[in-house]
């Protein structure tokens, strides 16, 4: 058993030496909070279950379209394997940010950068870089299957990948990220965040349209404040004039106002 | 180093530290010693910026903590061995915080080997490690950016007899290198045996500080000095004592007397009384803890119920005064 570590450095009489020191880089950040968003059991058994259904259901379309003779593109396997994927995004954000609570290991990463927005910052860049990963992977997964198809039938096959679908699915699963990232930041616990997320994009939605389809005055109302409603236009980038509109007001209110709460609560809190 | 000036938390009317002020200097292991809910976390929490102070400051070698860059480098911390995620190995959260303080991966193998916890334990999750495993890992984590303060609290609780030892001899090995350690404990052996100097806090406030001779000799001039005697006739020494004059308490094992030991020796000589023992009592570490927080102590237990809820406020009084010392129950001699 050594005893002895290595020697701290040598003493200064008075105060610390800050001099040498350089402040934490947020990349240094983000690379850390990647980490920590796929290193643990829970995690990793997340992105193995998706894994394992990305591979079922894909496997499932090819066996279809192979054996019917059907015509198929990759942009049609990218859309299954990104519709699986968009699950699995906002609660990976979710636990970037609840498990630091539910674990408490607060405690430490405030230690190790005691500016609290910056920690923030690096999760939410983490869950961009999370999503461009999954579409990316749903692009990859696309081609695949296109290349499989291509060899066996290759007149009925077209690369064809879609890109305003693409480009829409990354936007959009942006904002659904930033979502339950700023649930997670309000409420700091995993499973209730899932809950309200889930009811948060299920139930405003519903009770809009039973809403505006009994009321006509609201009907004017209803695109300024359903954010699922003027998302519509995103999924395939066609976004126009007043729909802008729509998107701004709507995202202030559903998406701006929890993550300014969330973000204060979190800066705020006493970390035990 | 460490410098806690007029510092106070309160939560509504609860106050947890009540004008806390102490120093922690470089080259000594500072003990910070008190029951449960005494104030010992809170202070550690506002030291490093993870609870804010109601009022008052608290700097570390000058900085507040959050002014630090990077602080790992210059401040290690444990403040709870099991706020870590039970789903990462032991390895796997030394490698982040290795990551995440810009350090190279070989400095994780050398505080493994630091702290020994060997390969095969590393690579466990932290939900199958003992306390004393996960204490160790802590350490670990503490002195993984070669800091020149710690801050540590109840690094002791869960190490065995053995491991506490080697803790002493890391701790002093660092302290004698010029770094500074502040530790807390709400036990008192723990802290005699590792830290230099010693701060008492009860319910929020300070009863007293200083290395442990000083605060032994405070504690002896509010008290009469104390011998142990037993002889071949007790009966008679106890007589004797008594009839000069000195309050005689007998005990199993012997008497005990409020006089110096010479005094009993010199009665025991005149009535010619053999004596197999003879010792003068220098009231303990223990004895002086006890009483110093003893009025705010939970009842019936000398150090508090763990993981109870907070004790009341105290009642008003000026810091650092000593409370009245609650004996255990004495009978009194058999003179006859």
């Amino acid at each position: 058993m050594s005893a002895y570590g290595p020697p701290p450095p040598a003493a200064t009489p008075r105060g610390l030496d800050l001099a040498a020191t350089q402040p934490t880089p947020l990349v240094r950040l983000v690379q850390v909070e990647l980490r920590k968003a796929v290193d643990t059991l829970a995690s990793f058994w997340l992105v193995a279950a998706i894994a394992i259904l990305i591979v079922i259901v894909e496997g499932g379309l090819l066996l279809v379209v192979l054996i019917e003779g059907g015509e198929s593109s990759a942009g049609d396997y990218a859309f299954f394997a990104s519709y699986i994927t968009a699950v699995v995004l906002p609660v990976l954000a979710i636990m970037l940010v609840t498990s630091e609570w539910t674990q408490r290991t607060a405690m430490v990463t405030f230690s190790l950068e005691p500016r609290r927005s910056r920690v923030l910052l690096a999760k939410y860049l983490t869950g961009i870089v999370l999503t461009l990963v999954a579409v990316v992977t749903a692009v990859v997964i696309g081609l695949v299957c296109a290349v499989i198809c291509q060899v066996v039938q290759s007149d009925q096959t077209s690369f064809d990948l879609g890109g305003a679908f693409l480009g829409g699915f990354l936007i959009t699963q942006v904002l659904a990220m930033s979502l339950g990232f700023a649930i997670a930041c309000l409420l700091l616990n995993t499973p209730a965040s899932i809950v309200v997320f889930v009811a948060y994009r299920v139930i405003p939605v519903s009770v809009f349209a039973v809403l505006a389809a009994n009321f006509e005055t609201f009907a004017d109302i209803r695109p300024w404040i359903d954010f699922e409603f003027a998302q519509g236009p995103l999924y395939d980038l066609s976004v126009s004039g007043i729909e802008w509109g729509y998107l701004l007001t709507s995202g202030l209110l559903w998406l701006g106002v929890p993550l300014a709460l969330g973000v204060i609560r979190i800066l705020r809190a006493e970390v035990k | 180093m460490i410098t806690v000036e007029h510092l106070s938390r309160r939560y509504g009317t609860f106050t947890a530290v009540d004008d806390v002020s102490f120093a922690c200097r470089p080259g000594r292991v500072t003990g910070f010693l008190g029951p449960n809910g005494a104030g010992k976390t809170t202070t550690m929490r506002i030291l490093v910026g993870l609870t804010a102070a109601s009022t008052g400051t608290a700097t570390i070698g000058g900085h507040r903590y959050a002014d630090i860059p990077n602080p790992g480098r210059h401040v290690g911390v444990l403040l709870d061995a099991g706020a870590q995620h039970g789903g990462r190995t032991g390895r796997e959260i030394l490698t982040l915080g290795a990551l995440s303080m810009g350090l190279p991966k070989s400095r994780v193998e050398e505080m493994l080997h630091l702290v020994s916890l060997t390969g095969d334990e590393s690579t466990r999750r932290l939900r199958n490690y003992s306390l004393g495993m996960k204490q160790r890992l802590g350490i670990a984590h503490a002195l993984l950016g070669d800091p020149e303060v710690l801050i540590l609290d109840e690094p002791a609780n869960g190490l065995d007899p053995a491991g506490i030892r080697w803790m002493r001899g890391l701790l002093k090995g660092y302290a004698d290198r010029g770094g500074t350690v502040l530790l807390s404990s709400h036990l008192l052996n723990e802290v005699e045996l590792i830290a230099d100097e010693m701060i008492l806090i009860g319910h929020g406030r300070i009863v007293a500080q200083g290395d442990k001779k000083s605060l032994l000799q405070s504690n002896q001039q509010t008290k009469s000095a104390t011998t142990t005697v037993a002889s071949l006739d007790d009966d008679r020494l106890a007589a004797a004592l008594h009839q000069r004059g000195i309050a005689v308490t007998r005990g199993p094992d012997g008497i005990t007397a409020q006089c110096e030991s010479v005094d009993v020796g010199r009665v025991a000589a005149e009535h010619q009384i053999v004596l197999t023992d003879l010792r003068s009592v220098e009231g303990g570490l223990e004895d002086l803890f006890l009483e110093l927080t003893s009025g705010t102590q939970r009842e019936g237990s000398p150090y508090g119920a763990p993981g109870g809820p907070p004790p009341p406020p105290p009642p008003p009084g000026p810091p650092g005064q000593q409370t009245q010392p609650g004996r255990p129950g004495q009978y009194p001699g058999a003179p006859r």
